[in-house]
């Protein structure tokens, strides 16, 4: 057998008390595509970034070509042909597409952006991109920022390349474009390492396997002689079946009705367009949806933090039978109506919580108005705290550590549990699950679900279609910010929402 | 009269658009150096440290002067001062990491110490009746102008009457700003400035390019001290005369959007501002003390302005004023 | 083989971020840095002056604080003065820089205060009560200090404007009018110097012309440590320097929240200013401040926005400043040497929280393989 692309042996990393890395192995060949499969958080892209120059590692040799190499930044990885596309692509805003593919290059001779271009227009032709090398990057769309990162390192003539979850933004479509390239480079002789968390992706593209669990090293596969139950295993530990929990809606009752909501953002885009849907009592809402498609946007005209351009937000006030339009109401405005609604961001500790703050003051952001006088109150939410401590099991040194030296899982039990405190009428969260372990997930889907058993309206927006179609009464299908259909989470099935996902992409769709 | 304003506007100027110039370079890198009034504290007081000791070593006798000596010394020296103060500030800021807005001001606490205290000491030394120290020698080479510009009339004056450093104070803008918009070196400075990861992860040595920007950027202010010192004031150093123009080459930056080339008009308008006072007739004195004021309101209202309309490319870099660590997570 | 591939070097120092270090072990850093920079001081002095090592230090001592059992306590009333100032700018600066404001215009509000505190003075000092003209000359000032305060924040909260310039900005505009007023009122016409206004004095407690300031910067530290720990405006103002996204979705009015504490921290300010004006110099002019709002700056940072600290850091650096500025008499250096001693003092303290954030490990060679 001929000498491995790229070999890691026994790599190590840690962040604090942290191990995202122990003593991983690895090898990736000439000509092939090696699929680096693991939950989030399993250290994948820690292992990446090791390989790309960004992290160094603390134990451990990287052999390139069979000879060892020390990659201690960036350039040293250029230096070895490998090149990284990020998931959170590393562009400059401010920048042309072509400013940013030649950022960085030693090239010989006078820096020329015209000659580069050029070079970029040919690149873009061999492999059928589209680019305009001129075009700013705030004014690019998500798929065409991806096209300049792959062409950033074609450019440099990398031959191993390394992409980090690349489909998660993207359109089936555009997915099956890029895959189409990925098997045209590795038919060129090229090394492709990608990361991702998608089965059928893993399997239909990819040669060989590698799975990682928990930051640690379990083993490699041919795809050809594997199986989707056996990676699952190995993945997470034993098998598992969703098997979420799912009771029957009753009595549901209209709580909350969009109406044809428009929103644009700061640039001026349509950002949700013509949006209308009702959410019940008693049931659990789903949303799906390319990421991106105007799903935080949703939730944030909902909840006040957005301005939105037209429409209205109706809500069916359960003690009164008042229905009130919160549209464009502030979330003090809405909360003063009596509405309650809870809502439990994307971005947890950028907005959900303060990441610097212990879990007691966390636990004060939505109650320390209570109570006359300009003091602070601190006895209710410290109970509050401890109680949630203990009911949801979090793994915290106490109610005095700030949350941001909390786990993920444990971060969001905070959150969650804050946010269901509050006694809702309207839960909304967003992406709930996301990075969390299976344990920790199965602890959200259950108090989303006691929620629901409760009465309350529950939307829950969410990316795996699996969880969302086991979990879910109903699910909203987002695409481009417009509902391009509600289907019975029961009965629809996944490729009937996949199809409804990328409806719009081609415009006008007749049935 | 009007040629006289216009002359006075532009000496004026050209202090703040060294600092302002090298105030650019630096901020270009993503760190906000409130140090730029100390640095050029520093780069005035080295200067003529340096031009004060070439002046002894000639028995103060011009006959023995070397004009290229004459002018080197000071203007190496200058430039050593102020380059060594900004490489305090990129080792706190960038190796450190420490708070940038602290570690300027106390960078201007220090380096207008050491301006005056040099200062105070030079002119303990020299025993002078007048709490300054004169150099008027130095300033003589340093105030050579072109000698066929009186014969052009008024397009002579106001173009072509000025002592070199003014010149080079153009130049610079002018190399700074194509070095920063034509070359690869500009390219991967300003992508340091607005997103350093990314530049890191493009292979941009990140630390390297701060220090080598913030030293650069040092020296560049640094001379806008030398020339207050050798060609306005014509050589003559007091203490704290340099006053606050390092502040205005801050606000200059801001008021430039952070383009060298407006840079230059900038600072002409500026030094316009600071100087009306001085020639709209029948003010009190009181009143010029209110038109001093002239070139922070307008700075006020430019800075008002920009961030009212929000476009992109008249931003300041996306990461000024934060810290690098390549491995926060 | 390739042959491109240049010679590696495994990096030799690896730098990696902690988690939050032991309170006490950070302070042990914090005073080594302060130690550190005295020795540094302390080298520079004797290269300067020749003078001897530790007489150094025993010269700043009694420059800060007077001579031990001389029975003379003019110098340590003068210090507590000064740190009482410095203190009263610095707390005034907490809370904007704990919503992450970066106001750096304490100069201009403690100023702009004073103007206000003068002018009540000047013109009603003889015309009403002296009890009415001393509560007109608190109002006063407090309101010019807090309006000095409300502008950038006016046009930080709507437009995003960018307050460290804005602020900085704003002090010399104030001082172009204490400029202008001193002309105008200047005794000789055309001096620029305002002679000692006979009127509107603030009271003298205990015989001590020093000690109303000082109590009532005690007070305002006991005041701030409450504001900030204890009150709801203090959870407003973290939260929306934590995080504005958060402040938002839990309804917090950022653009209130943003207005209200600059007008605390800019009619804090303008007390100061007040106290220096009608409690101490009786007279006004752009020099009054003298520089102490810029390092208030400093201090502010250097406690790390807690007001105890502050305490201790505001002592720290007048102690540098007046025992520097003896040494620079004693020996007759210049007298801007205090400036020198303070800056390098600040530096190293800025510097050494890096230490307290980060941990430096050294890569030995381990075996090729």
């Amino acid at each position: 057998m001929a000498t491995a692309a790229i070999e890691l042996k026994n790599i190590t990393k840690t962040f604090g008390s942290v191990v995202a890395n122990k003593n991983v192995c690895l090898t990736a060949n000439r000509g092939e595509i090696l699929s680096i499969l693991g939950e989030n958080g399993s250290g994948k892209t820690t292992l990446m970034n090791m390989i790309s120059g960004i992290y160094f590692p603390d134990e451990g040799q990287i052999f390139i070509d069979g000879k060892e190499a020390v990659i201690a930044s960036p350039k040293d990885a250029f230096d070895y042909k490998i090149g990284m596309i990020h998931q959170h692509f590393k562009l400059v805003n401010v920048f042309s597409a072509a400013e940013n593919i030649v950022l960085g290059l030693e090239e010989e001779g006078r820096y020329d952006i015209k000659a580069a271009s050029a070079r970029i227009t040919a690149i873009c032709q061999q492999y059928g991109f589209e680019l305009d090398p001129k075009k700013k990057i705030y004014t690019m769309s998500v798929s065409e920022k991806q096209t300049v990162e792959i062409i950033k390192v074609l450019y440099r003539g990398a031959d191993i390349l390394i992409l980090d979850e690349p489909t998660a933004v993207l359109t089936p479509q555009e997915t099956q474009r890029l895959f189409a390239v990925l098997r045209r480079m590795r038919d060129d002789g090229k090394s492709i390492i990608i990361i991702t968390h998608k089965m059928h992706e893993v399997l239909s593209l990819s040669d060989r396997v590698a799975v990682l669990r928990k930051g640690e090293y379990v083993g490699t596969v041919k795809t050809a002689e594997t199986s989707e139950a056996e990676l699952t295993e190995m993945m997470v530990g034993k098998k598992i079946s969703l098997n979420i929990h799912r009771s029957e809606p009753k009595d549901p009752k209209a709580r909350l009705e969009v109406h044809h909501i428009d929103c644009s953002n700061r640039e001026g885009a349509l950002v949700l367009d013509d949006v209308s849907f009702t959410a019940y009592s008693g049931e659990i809402l789903g949303i799906a949806g390319i990421a991106g498609s105007g799903q935080r946007e949703l939730l944030e005209v909902i909840a006040g933090l957005q301005k939105s351009d037209s429409g209205a937000v109706l809500y069916h006030n359960p003690k009164t039978d008042n229905v009130d339009n919160l549209q464009n109401k502030t979330p003090l405005q809405i909360r003063e109506l009596g509405v309650r609604l809870s809502f439990v961001p994307e971005d947890r500790l950028g907005m959900g919580l303060v990441g610097n703050m212990d879990i007691v003051d966390n636990m004060m952001l939505r109650s320390y108005r209570k109570g006359k006088g300009a003091f602070l109150e601190r006895k209710a939410p410290k109970d509050l705290a401890e109680h949630i401590i203990e009911e949801l099991e979090v793994v915290t040194p106490g109610a005095t550590t700030p949350v941001r030296r909390l786990s993920g899982g444990n971060v969001q039990k905070v959150l969650v549990g804050r946010e269901i405190a509050a006694s809702p009428t309207v839960l909304m969260a967003a992406y709930p699950v996301r990075g969390l372990d299976i344990n920790s997930s199965y602890t959200i889907y259950n108090l989303l679900n006691q929620q629901k058993e409760k009465g309350v309206a529950v939307i829950f927006v969410g990316e795996d279609l699996d969880v969302l179609l086991e979990l879910c009464d109903r699910i909203l299908v987002i695409g481009s910010g417009k509902v391009t259909g509600i289907v019975d989470g029961r009965t629809a099935t996944k490729e009937q929402v996949g199809l409804l996902m990328t409806k719009t992409e081609g415009g006008e769709v007749h049935e | 009269m009007i040629i006289a304003f216009i002359q006075r506007a532009i000496l004026l100027g050209i202090p703040l658009l060294y600092g302002s110039t090298g105030e650019i370079v630096t901020e270009k890198s993503g760190h906000l150096n409130l140090g730029i009034p100390g640095v050029m504290y520093v780069g005035g007081i080295s200067g003529v440290t340096g031009a004060f000791l070439y002046e002894n070593a000639c028995g103060n006798n011009i006959e023995n002067m070397n004009p290229f000596l004459a002018i080197m010394i000071p203007l190496l020296a200058s430039i050593l001062g102020s380059m060594l103060m900004g490489l305090i500030y990129s080792f706190l800021t960038v190796t450190l990491r420490a708070n940038q807005n602290v570690t300027g001001l106390a960078l201007t606490t220090f380096g207008i110490g050491i301006g005056n205290f040099f200062g105070g000491s030079l002119i303990k030394l020299v025993d002078s009746e007048m709490p300054s120290i004169i150099l008027t020698k130095t300033s003589d080479f340093y105030s050579k102008t072109l000698p066929f510009a009186d014969n052009l009339g008024w397009f002579g004056e106001i173009f072509l009457s000025y002592e070199f450093l003014t010149y080079m104070a153009i130049a610079i803008a002018l190399i700074v700003s194509f070095v920063l918009n034509r070359t690869r070196i500009g390219l991967n400075l300003r992508a340091v400035g607005e997103n350093p990861a990314t530049a890191d992860a493009a292979g941009i040595n990140v630390t390297r390019y701060k220090y080598v920007a913030t030293c650069i950027g040092s020296a560049i202010a640094g001379l806008g001290g030398l020339q207050y010192v050798m060609v306005y004031t014509d050589g003559v150093w007091s203490n704290d005369a340099f006053g606050d123009r390092g502040w205005l080459a801050i606000a200059l930056v801001i008021f430039a959007l952070w383009k060298p080339t407006v840079a230059i008009f900038g600072s002409f308008l500026f030094g316009a501002l600071c100087n009306a006072h001085n020639y709209i007739n029948g003010l009190g004195v009181a009143t010029q003390e209110l038109f001093k004021m002239l070139p922070y309101a307008v700075t006020i209202i430019v800075l008002i302005i920009t961030s009212m309309r929000k476009k992109r490319e008249h931003q300041p870099p996306e990461h000024l004023g934060l810290p690098y660590f390549r491995e926060e997570r | 083989m390739s042959n491109a591939v240049k010679k590696h070097h495994e990096p030799l120092i690896h730098i990696t971020k902690r988690d939050d270090m032991i309170w006490w072990k950070a302070w042990l850093i914090r005073l080594a840095a302060v130690l550190l920079g005295l020795l540094v001081v302390g080298v520079i002095s004797v290269l300067l002056t020749k003078g001897n090592f530790f007489e150094t230090y025993s010269i700043m001592l009694r420059g800060a604080f007077g001579r031990l059992g001389s029975g003379s306590t003019r110098l340590l009333w003068k210090f507590l003065l000064e740190t009482a100032l410095l203190l009263c700018l610095s707390l005034a600066l907490t809370p904007a820089f704990k919503m992450k404001f970066w106001n750096c215009g304490a100069e201009g509000q403690a100023l702009i205060g004073g103007l206000a505190a003068a002018i009540v003075m000047m013109k009603l000092g003889d015309k009403l009560p002296y009890w009415v003209v001393i509560l007109l000359i608190f109002a006063a000032g407090i309101l010019a200090g807090a309006v000095w305060g409300i502008v950038p924040a006016l046009f930080k909260a709507q437009y995003k404007t960018n307050e460290t310039l804005f602020t900085l900005m704003m002090n010399y505009i104030a001082m172009q009018l204490v400029a202008y007023y001193a002309y105008v009122n200047a005794v000789p016409a055309g001096s620029g110097q305002i002679q000692s206004i006979a009127n509107g004095h603030l009271p003298v407690i205990g015989g001590q012309p020093y000690l109303l300031t000082i109590l009532l910067a005690l007070i305002l530290t006991g005041v701030m440590l409450v504001y900030l720990k204890y009150s709801k405006h203090g959870y407003e103002i973290s939260v929306v320097g934590e995080s504005q996204n958060t402040a938002r979705y839990i309804g917090i009015n950022v653009k209130k929240v943003i207005i209200r504490t600059m007008m605390i921290s800019g009619a804090l300010c303008g007390l100061a200013g007040c106290l220096m004006v009608a409690g101490i110099d009786h007279s006004v002019n752009p020099d009054t401040v003298g520089g102490l709002g810029f390092t208030a700056i400093m201090v502010a940072w250097l406690g790390q926005l807690n007001p105890l600290i502050i305490v201790l850091m505001s002592g720290l650096i007048v102690f540098l400043e007046s025992g520097a500025a003896k040494v620079a008499d004693t020996f007759y250096l210049n007298g801007s040497y205090a400036d020198i001693v303070a800056g390098i003092v600040i530096l190293f303290v800025v510097g050494c929280e890096f230490f307290i954030r980060y941990s430096i490990k050294f890569r030995h060679k381990e075996g090729k393989a």
